[in-house]
């Protein structure tokens, strides 16, 4: 599903380069649910992003679903991402002035999706995260939890072939964050492809591969037996 | 993209859930229309109420009369009288083509002298009697209420002693509910027949309401004036520039009467077609005014609808950057924020439109019984309005251009980390 090779990127500070990859091999299949950890600055949201197609690579291959990600101008990438990808980020990202079923909707209005179509597979997708009832509340009437799970309708609403979620768990408190990762491990279990970054080493052994960066290199990457959210919640 | 329903859905919910930012902006673009509208409906209102002044009136029509010369000529001292005669009237007509009509005028009463006593029974005034030909009417309009009429050339041919008296006069002598058409009333020592009772109208110009009209010829004999003309009322053709046709009347006529062309006091003369230009002028000068007044109103509006654009788009960095990490692309992305600055734009600038079309039929309707004002049916013509919401369209594109760029300016991960 996707294959990186030899991925290096930088970034200029001024007169300082910051070399942050520094050649990354990479390849997950579909259906894996893989976490990458890392301290802080290790990389892991460049990489993501890299992955996300929300930022370029310096040099190296990047190959997703077989399609090689060459030449990426923004209104390419942006077609992409409505395609292939679907986001869920730590602060939510949720669009403050619309309700919950119009946010979900909102990657279906980028592909064109007629309107009344568009609402039935959003609530379609607010019923798989539990929040039908929520439809019609705005974001700041959801508790966190709730608008993660709102994020995830919405990452899942446009049928991505991966999920990318950067600390999709780091602002929730553990139980909030049980409950998100069951979550995801269903949608997981139904062949989803999911990359998770975090730092927190439970969170993680919830996944079933762990890839471990330092200064810009992979230094660990096994499998693990993936523990059940469920069993906490 | 345009024509996408669900654009502008997107657009109007993006608008209509940021109220107060709405709200600012379109004050800005509706304050500059209201004004454009209102001043230039006044503009027209103005336009209107000087046409109607000059309506009862040839408006290119002219007088003209004598005074006393001001250089000797030709062995005359200064200080001659000159005399109009009738023959002047046909060496004028023959001598300069683009006339239309010359009215040779006596009036008793008007410029210094008693007016002359008129009586009906036992009630008596002082009201001025003009000896006049039909023709007149052709420079100056008179309405003659039902049942009457006003001189013509029979009366002239007979010399009738018949005369149109004015509605003041009517008022003044006769009984409330009494015809006067048909009775006699006395000027000086003579009887007249009332033939018709002419309309005061506003804006008749010189001539007023107690005004009595009996034939030139009728009048000569009356007051003993012989071939002599008090003055001259002329009307050019409307093609013809009627400063030109006066100087060529002060020619002749200096020619005729041995006056010296450089004289200027010797004859005198009234232009009400250049007074006209000139009234039009400066109404199309207002109009004009109001015409740049109100687009540099608009423009100023829609330079403050692109600045809160700007604004907002920059509070807006971090929504902007979801929608391209949902699959916005940077053109959608572009014309979303170019469609909001013209729709604000418009929505404002219709209900500026609305706004002043009803401050104008305020004042139009306040107006409505004013006759000494000259304004009349202050409207915008509709050009003009559709020219406005063009202009606000082309502006509002223009200037949701600055920060549909800016949105797209950034990367998309740029916008996300934005807080
Ligand atoms: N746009 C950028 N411009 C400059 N430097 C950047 C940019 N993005 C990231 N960096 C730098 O690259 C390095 C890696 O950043 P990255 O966000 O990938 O770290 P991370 O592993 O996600 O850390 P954290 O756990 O704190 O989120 C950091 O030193 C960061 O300062
Ligand atoms: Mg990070």
């Amino acid at each position: 599903m996707i294959a990186i090779k030899d991925l290096h990127k930088s970034y200029k500070m001024g007169s300082n380069v910051l070399h942050v990859l520094k050649g990354i091999n990479f390849n997950v299949e579909e259906g894996e649910m893989v976490a990458i950890m890392g301290s802080s600055g290790s990389g892991k949201s460049t990489l993501l992003n890299i992955v996300g197609m929300l930022d370029l690579l310096d040099t190296g291959s990047y190959t997703l679903d077989g399609v090689p990600i060459v030449n990426l101008n923004e209104t390419k990438a942006a077609k992409y991402r409505n395609k292939f990808l679907g986001f869920i980020f730590q602060s939510f990202n949720l669009i403050n002035y619309k309700t919950a079923l119009e946010n979900v909707a909102l990657p279906l209005y980028y592909q064109r999706v007629p309107k009344k179509e568009r609402d039935e597979k959003a609530l379609q997708y607010l019923t798989k995260v539990g929040l039908a009832n929520w439809a019609t509340h705005l974001p700041s009437e959801l508790s966190g939890g709730q608008k993660q799970r709102v994020a995830i309708a919405r990452a899942l609403a446009a049928q991505p072939k991966v999920l990318l979620a950067d600390e999709p768990t780091g602002a929730l408190d553990s139980t909030t964050s049980y409950e998100v990762m069951q979550l995801l491990q269903e949608i997981n279990d139904e062949g989803k492809t999911l990359l998770v970054v975090t730092h927190e080493e439970d969170i993680a052994k919830m996944c079933k591969r762990i890839v471990q960066l330092k200064d810009g290199v992979i230094i660990e990457d096994k499998k693990v037996n993936q523990i059940r959210a469920s069993e906490y919640v | 993209m345009i024509f996408r329903r669900d654009t502008w859905s997107e657009i109007l919910s993006s608008v209509t859930k940021n109220k107060a930012r709405t709200t600012i902006t379109v004050i800005g673009v509706l304050w500059g229309i209201f004004i454009y509208i209102t001043l230039s409906g006044a503009a027209k209102g103005l336009d209107n109420g000087f046409e109607r002044q000059f309506e009862r009136v040839a408006m290119n029509s002219m007088f003209v009369w004598t005074q006393q010369t001001s250089v000797p000529y030709k062995g005359f001292k200064t200080g001659r009288f000159i005399q109009l005669k009738l023959n002047d009237v046909r060496t004028l007509k023959t001598k300069i083509p683009e006339i239309q009509y010359v009215a040779p005028r006596n009036a008793k009463g008007v410029f210094g002298g008693d007016a002359p006593n008129i009586t009906k029974d036992l009630k008596h005034g002082k009201y001025n009697v003009y000896g006049d030909f039909p023709v007149v009417v052709k420079i100056a309009t008179k309405d003659i209420y039902d049942g009457g009429r006003f001189l013509n050339e029979e009366d002239i041919k007979h010399d009738r002693k018949v005369c149109v008296i004015g509605e003041r006069t009517q008022r003044e002598l006769f009984n409330k509910d009494e015809n006067p058409v048909g009775q006699f009333i006395k000027i000086d020592n003579s009887y007249f027949q009332v033939i018709g009772v002419h309309k005061f109208v506003q804006g008749g110009g010189f001539e007023d309401d107690g005004d009595i009209y009996i034939p030139f010829s009728t009048f000569r004999k009356l007051y003993n004036t012989g071939e002599n003309v008090g003055w001259l009322a002329i009307a050019a053709y409307n093609d013809a520039d009627v400063i030109e046709v006066e100087k060529k009347v002060k020619t002749v006529l200096k020619d005729i009467h041995s006056v010296a062309q450089e004289d200027e006091r010797a004859i005198g003369s009234f232009n009400l077609g250049e007074i006209f230009n000139k009234v039009q002028g400066f109404s199309k000068g207002l109009t004009f005014l109001s015409l740049v007044v109100g687009v540099a109103t608009i423009f100023a509006g829609v330079i403050g609808i692109g600045n809160i654009l700007l604004i907002s788009v920059k509070e807006r960095t971090r929504e902007l950057g979801v929608r391209r990490a949902l699959g916005a692309t940077p053109n959608e992305v572009k014309g979303q924020i170019i469609l909001e600055s013209v729709f604000l734009t418009l929505v404002s600038g219709v209900l500026g439109i609305i706004l002043g079309a009803l401050v104008l039929a305020g004042i139009n309707a306040a107006t409505q019984d004013v006759t000494d004002f000259p304004y009349t049916n202050p409207t915008v013509p509709i050009p003009y309005i559709i020219g406005a919401l063009l202009i606000m369209i082309i502006l509002g594109t223009l200037i949701g251009l600055i920060p549909a760029q800016r949105a797209v300016s950034i990367k998309p991960i740029d916008a996300l980390r934005e807080e």
